[in-house]
């Protein structure tokens, strides 16, 4: 075991755990962002540089701080190591300008993106961006492909996490698609046209942090917050398949059906494509259920309160408007005092 | 003149041939280093002091002895001849000149290692260089150099050599080992470290030509005397690829320590300026080093006579100083656009990095976009802080050095030449003229 | 006879011996390790240029899917990925190229040509690309033009007589493991 401080709170893990999950065991405000470290697949993490911390001590026994910000996605702790984040103004200011560098060439078009609402870049712009740009060169751009029956490709909005390329080579048989090119015209593709056709290529929607791969059966149908999100499960033929997962339900249709994420975004069990794409009927399956969303995010927003309507503007309405208000309520009357 | 512990019999006839080389005195290295113990070796190259010739500095004999030596697992040697470094052209001479120097100081480091199979990782573009390569590596395996049982010794090694296929990132020596086993050159993520983790994720030292050639003088006069030549912890003798504006550009073989002015004017080497200009600036050690105003390169802030050593090229940091690096020593004349070389440099670096990590993909794209604007009068006194703040976030927060390789150049040639940025901004007709150049207030005038 | 229909591109009896050989550098179980010097020899057996069919046979000589080829192939900038003239001149455009004259060769090799960078000439013979430094900054600028460096190229008569020179080949030259047949090594194999 290896005790570390991390923003001045110990916790104790086992020894070879990186300093990222040493922060997920504290939980919470603390917690580094991760744009292209996922746990379940090997040899994710390290480029995006969105988790980067200060090691101020590398250890009880060599205490000397480390010279340049680490990964702590990829970088393993050491017994009395002191780790700043949150705590440390070099970390914050270089985050922000990671935020940047990640947003010069990613097409701010979340009013037309279905990954809108459970983006991690959007959620990462949000907490740790600035609200302007100092860009003002011409964006990459390539055009959206279809890989496959299922999956779109919107290249364009790619942040190159490689999330599903590990995914495709850890979870599907056969990888037909990659990183090709290099530097900033590289791009993920399959080179000559093919598509992604395997029992568990679906998995690859789920990985992706941004929208730049998703789910056809669901494009446009509806906005991620307008929807509720059910646990379920079935008795999946496929021997791979989990059979657990989240249904997107609006009214009485399920939209779309995803894997379950925890609450890093992560997947732990695959699905396979016939349960994803296939199984969009309640029959299909037993519901176990609402899932959880944190309250911070934007899709629990509908769900659990609604909005309320200011006091001031109510006094203006018709008085019909607010009989229909009180007795149909997609909004909730704000009283003077509230 | 100073001795050639490298290059001394260069323009031998038939030196790339083994009869001539052993006659020259070749492979009495191997010889001696198999009479001795693997690491009695390593301490000789320790002794030495010799520093890492490929660019970063460090010493060669201290890399040797991190290699991690768990029982059964094979470890490597692989010799980096990736020479990209814009200005840097000395392993290109020395492989294609001299291979039974490279091959020789090959089997003496690899046998100091335990290696039993070692790699030459050669550029793609010298593909003409590895036949040279090849052809010398036969010769030695013929002569009972290569193969089994060299000389009687008991000690075995092969020895191949490794094309790459178009990336100055291969350079790095994660990314080369990656492209060693024939895939991208992405730089890993370290720790590990090639020591513990390198070819096939087994232990790996990874060293330049030019180090590895320098084991072969090492071994021959003893790491004592190689560390007399030489000035403090720059010991022993060093290529430099001189190149730009001189008149006599090529390879110097130099004793740590010759003053830059004297390498620069003397017709010992580099002869001056050519067509009688006078000197501008200077990249003294490969297009990744802080680039240097004439004032600065031959005198250091303090006024002391700029020498070629490690530590004389980098007296004063980065504020008025730069480093040797690869001794890739790019001259410029009065007439040289630093606004225009500078985002020639970004380009490059544009150009190679792998894209893999998002600082270093998107921040070498906006500095070349940046520089060019401004090189061709479109920029903006707001553009001129704006790029030396992007390099700033690019440099110290990448997986690999080719983020500070990019930044450097742009910081320093903003640092140092500030008010030809600006002339660009507040004059652009004058600046985008063919052939201009910022010469201060003569063109202002 | 095989029918003559989609016709797979295979290697040369001398290029196969020469993979076989270069495979003997590295462990049994890491043939993707030759992958970068085997398309080195496919794309000078197959036209200068390396198709999504020779990729694919490349794959296959190697045991690798043929997305681990394209990756590669498009990471590495020596790897033509288009058809190519018969002759590709590299024109080195890095900074020390660029101090003694590179933009001047470039548009002089335009103009000589009738090729323009990263196009091929009308006539087939050329075709011009820029590349990053090519380590002979000392012999400023330079080009390359397959394994042959062309150095000092600061005049107009140096650049006629390279150009006279590749004119005048007629013939594909001898590719180096083709010059002395087969290797005695691997001839009874």
């Amino acid at each position: 075991m290896a005790k570390i401080t991390f923003d001045g709170i110990e916790v104790e893990v086992p020894d070879g755990t990186t300093i990222l999950n040493a922060a997920r065991q504290i939980g919470g405000s603390v917690v580094p962002p991760a744009m292209c470290y996922y746990t379940p697949l090997k040899g994710s993490g390290g480029k995006c540089r969105a988790c980067l911390v200060k090691v101020a001590a590398g250890s009880a026994k060599d205490p000397r701080p480390m010279p340049k910000l680490v990964a702590s996605c990829i970088t393993p702790v050491q017994d009395g190591m002191v780790v700043e984040n949150t705590t440390n103004q070099q970390v914050l200011d270089v985050r922000k300008g990671i935020v940047e560098m990640l947003l010069i060439n990613h097409p701010l078009d979340c009013p037309v993106c279905d990954q809108a609402g459970e983006c991690d870049l959007q959620n990462f712009a949000f907490e740790h961006g600035v609200s302007t740009t100092r860009y003002e060169e011409e964006r990459r751009t390539f055009e959206k492909i279809d890989i496959g029956p299922y999956i779109q490709l919107h290249m364009t909005r790619c942040i190159l996490c490689y999330r599903c390329v590990y995914t495709a080579n850890q979870v599907t048989d056969n990888r037909v698609h990659g990183v090709l090119g290099r530097g900033d015209a590289a791009e993920i593709g399959t080179y000559i046209e093919n598509s992604l056709d395997n029992d568990f290529i679906g998995n690859v929607i789920d990985v992706c942090p941004v929208g730049a791969l998703t789910d056809k059966t669901w494009r446009f149908k509806s906005r991620v917050w307008f929807t509720k999100p059910v646990n379920a499960h079935r008795d999946c033929s496929h021997e791979k398949c989990s059979g657990k997962v989240t249904l997107w339900y609006k009214g009485k249709d399920v939209l779309r059906v995803t894997a379950r994420k925890d609450e890093y975004g992560e997947v732990k069990e695959w699905i396979c494509n016939e349960c994803r794409f296939e199984r969009k009927e309640t029959a299909d399956w037993i519901l176990e259920g609402p899932a959880h969303i944190d309250r911070s995010s934007v899709i629990s927003a509908n769900h659990y309160e609604l909005p309320v309507l200011n006091a001031q503007i109510i006094a203006d309405l018709p008085e019909s408007t607010v009989r229909e208000l009180e007795q149909n309520p997609p909004l909730k009357l704000g009283g003077f005092n509230g | 003149m100073g001795r050639k512990l490298l290059t001394e019999h260069v323009n031998v006839e038939g030196i790339e041939t083994f009869k001539v080389y052993r006659q020259h005195g070749g492979y009495r290295a191997v010889e001696k280093a198999l009479k001795m113990m693997p690491e009695e070796v390593v301490e000789e190259v320790k002794k030495s002091g010799l520093r890492g010739r490929g660019g970063a500095g460090f010493p060669t004999g201290m890399k040797w002895s991190f290699l991690a030596k768990p029982e059964g697992v094979p470890r490597y040697l692989v010799c980096n001849a990736d020479e990209s470094e814009p200005g840097t052209f000395k392993d290109r001479y020395l492989m294609s000149k001299l291979p039974h120097l490279l091959i020789e100081g090959m089997i003496a480091g690899s046998y100091a290692l335990g290696a039993r199979t070692s790699y030459i990782y050669i550029r793609g573009e010298l593909l003409y260089v590895l036949r040279i390569l090849e052809k010398a590596i036969a010769e030695a395996y013929a002569n009972g150099f290569l193969g089994e049982n060299i000389q009687g010794s008991g000690y075995s090694l092969d020895l191949h050599v490794h094309p790459g296929g178009g990336a100055y990132i291969c350079g790095e020596e994660t990314a080369l080992l990656e492209s060693l086993e024939g895939k991208r050159g992405n730089p890993r993520n370290k720790p590990p470290f090639p020591a513990v983790q390198g070819l096939y994720a087994r232990p790996t030292v990874v060293n330049n030509v030019e180090s590895i050639a320098a084991v072969v003088p090492i071994l021959n006069l003893g790491g004592d005397e190689y560390a007399k030549i030489g000035v403090g912890k720059s010991t022993g003798t060093k290529l430099f690829s001189a190149c730009g504006h001189l008149n006599k550009p090529g390879i110097y073989e130099l004793e740590l320590g010759v003053p830059v002015e004297e390498f620069i004017y003397s017709d010992e080497y580099c002869g001056g300026i050519w067509k009688g200009r006078e000197l501008k600036a200077v990249v003294a050690g490969g297009s990744s080093v802080p680039i240097l105003p004439k004032e600065l390169i031959l005198k250091t802030a303090a006024g002391e006579n700029r020498l070629m050593t490690y530590e004389s090229l980098s007296d004063g940091g980065f504020v008025t100083g730069t480093m040797l690096g690869s001794g890739g020593f790019i001259a410029m004349d009065e007439t040289t656009c630093i606004v225009k070389n500078t985002w020639n440099f970004s380009r490059f670096y544009h150009h190679e990095s792998c894209g893999q990590c998002s600082p270093c993909r998107e921040g070498t794209g906006w500095l070349e976009k940046v520089l060019h604007r401004l090189e061709h009068g479109h920029g903006s006194m707001h553009d001129i802080d704006l790029i030396v703040s992007v390099a700033k976030q690019i440099e110290g927060n990448t997986i690999c050095p080719l983020g500070e390789a990019a930044a450097w150049p742009v910081a320093a040639a903003v640092r140092h030449f500030r008010d030809e940025f600006e002339w660009h901004v507040t004059h652009p007709k004058e600046a985008t003229a063919p052939g201009a150049a910022y010469r201060g207030n003569l063109v202002l005038a | 006879m095989e029918p003559t229909t989609a016709a797979k591109p295979q290697f040369s009896p001398a290029a196969q011996a020469e993979i076989k050989r270069l495979l003997t550098h590295y462990p049994d179980d890491r043939r993707k390790s030759a992958l970068l010097p085997v398309l080195h020899i496919a794309q000078a057996e197959f036209g200068g240029w390396v198709s999504p069919e020779v990729q694919d046979l490349v794959a296959e000589v190697l045991d690798l899917k043929p997305i681990e080829v394209y990756e590669v192939s498009t990471f590495y900038t020596m790897f033509n990925l288009k058809p190519v003239g018969k002759h590709v001149i590299e024109i080195c455009r890095t900074g020390p190229c660029m101090l003694r004259g590179s933009d001047e060769l470039t548009a002089q090799l335009e103009r000589l040509t009738g090729a323009k960078v990263g196009g091929n000439s009308p006539d087939g013979n050329f075709t011009l690309k820029e590349v990053e430094c090519l380590a002979a900054c000392g012999f400023a600028p330079v080009v390359q033009v397959r394994e042959q460096y062309y150095e000092s190229l600061d005049t107009p008569e140096a650049v006629d007589a390279m150009l006279r020179e590749l004119r005048g080949m007629v013939h594909r030259p001898i590719l180096p493991w083709e010059e002395n047949g087969l290797p005695t090594s691997l001839q009874n194999n």
